[in-house]
């Protein structure tokens, strides 16, 4: 009688509002600069993991990545716009310390939640809903990643749209949301 | 210098005990997820940094690029954490568990 | 300095025997997976910990990466294999 009563969850990927990924109909513009981007990329990492500097692993390294960077060069870059890149990258960085802070100050929280005697009285978990006002994927995942690794908070779903469900494990995490975490990802991607 | 690695392993080791100790306490799967897939993230980081401090000791080349390794797998830890954490959850959610929640809250 | 590893690593190896008791008796596959998982994310630590006291960590570090990544991988692969299947408990 009590599965009756209680309150159930509803799992409802609202599917017939997304739209289609748009990435088909995307203009094309010149791959060269956002290849040569990704072959630097791969490059330096593979000099950080061998870690040897001889003739014979040089030039097998610059061998392997301009194969990687032919096969699979629009990965990182899809929409091969590379005009405001390095800005969007400095202001994508001066986002990581917040979000660093912001995890510390969770995560002792949550310390002080699992160590208490009394936690079961303290703790309230719940799924809340809400529409986020970003547009862009990368913002919406980055978003998604920062509410998970904030403790007290998972996101369950998300939408192409902007639909959040998440995952709370007490009322003060859950207050925190959408808060000031999304207006400083629209900042950092350049979204206002 | 000992005094600063022995004081970032301390605390990684505390973030760490949080995790076990969330990880049997809490009473459904959705909240043990939060210790689970966060205070190790934030403990690793610790002890992460604590090694890669005392391996630049004697500063060599091969030391730094030591160093850069280790907080390279500090960044991947900080990038595959969320993504495993959220791909359990939906596993959850599709299975049909349904979340726990406080007594006065079901009536 | 190198008795403070040792017992680091010690203290890792018994939070591991926490985790391992809800990887073994956990009421759903997805506990046991919750499990899992915090063994790996420790197991990393403790391989650049070995490193350490041996003081080879130029050749542990990659040892640890990779086995970072196919934690990584195994928890991904699992948890899509279980969400196909209904009825977990």
């Amino acid at each position: 009688m009590d599965t009756q009563t209680q309150r159930k969850y509803v799992y409802e990927p609202s599917k017939t509002t997304e739209p289609d990924f748009p990435s088909a109909s995307r203009p094309k513009g010149s791959p060269f600069f956002a290849h040569l981007i990704t072959f630097l990329i791969l490059f330096s990492l593979w000099i950080l993991l061998s870690g040897k500097f001889d003739l014979f692993h040089l030039s097998l390294g610059i061998i392997s990545c301009i194969i990687i960077t032919l096969i699979s060069g629009d990965l990182l870059f899809p929409e091969s716009k590379t005009k405001g890149l390095i800005r969007s990258w400095l202001c994508f960085l001066r986002y990581i310390p917040w979000l660093l802070y912001q995890i510390i100050l969770a995560n002792l929280h949550i310390l002080y939640l699992v160590f208490h005697p009394r936690m079961m009285e303290l703790i309230d978990p719940e799924i809340i809903t809400f529409q986020s006002k970003l547009k862009k994927e990368l913002s919406l995942v980055t978003f998604a990643n920062s509410i998970t690794l904030t403790p007290g908070t998972i996101t369950v779903y998300v939408s192409v749209n902007g639909d959040f469900h998440v995952h709370s494990i007490d009322k003060k995490s859950a207050e925190l949301l959408p808060g000031e975490m999304e207006s400083k990802v629209a900042r950092a991607f350049g979204e206002q | 210098m000992d005094i600063v690695v022995t004081a970032f392993l301390v605390i990684g080791l505390v973030f760490f005990t949080g995790g076990g100790v969330g990880i049997l306490r809490l009473p459904d799967f959705y909240t043990r997820l939060h210790p689970a897939g966060k205070l190790d993230t934030l403990g690793s980081l610790m002890m992460m940094m604590g090694i890669a401090v005392f391996n630049l000791h004697h500063f060599t080349w091969g030391a730094l690029l030591t160093s850069l390794k280790i907080i390279l797998i500090v960044v991947f830890i900080f990038l595959s954490s969320p993504t495993a954490t959220h791909s359990i959850v939906d596993a959850g959610v599709r299975a049909g568990l349904e979340p726990w929640t406080k007594k006065e809250r079901r009536e | 300095m190198h008795y403070i590893f040792l017992y680091t690593g010690l203290f890792l190896c018994l939070l591991m025997v926490l985790s391992l008791y809800r990887a073994v008796f956990g009421p759903t596959v997805l506990d046991r997976l919750i499990g899992a998982n915090a063994i790996g994310s420790k197991t990393v630590v403790l391989l650049v910990l070995i490193g350490l006291i041996y003081e080879r960590v130029d050749m542990f570090v990659d040892i640890a990466m990779a086995y970072a990544m196919l934690n990584f991988i195994a928890v991904l692969a699992a948890s899509r294999y279980f969400q196909k299947k209904k009825g977990l408990l």
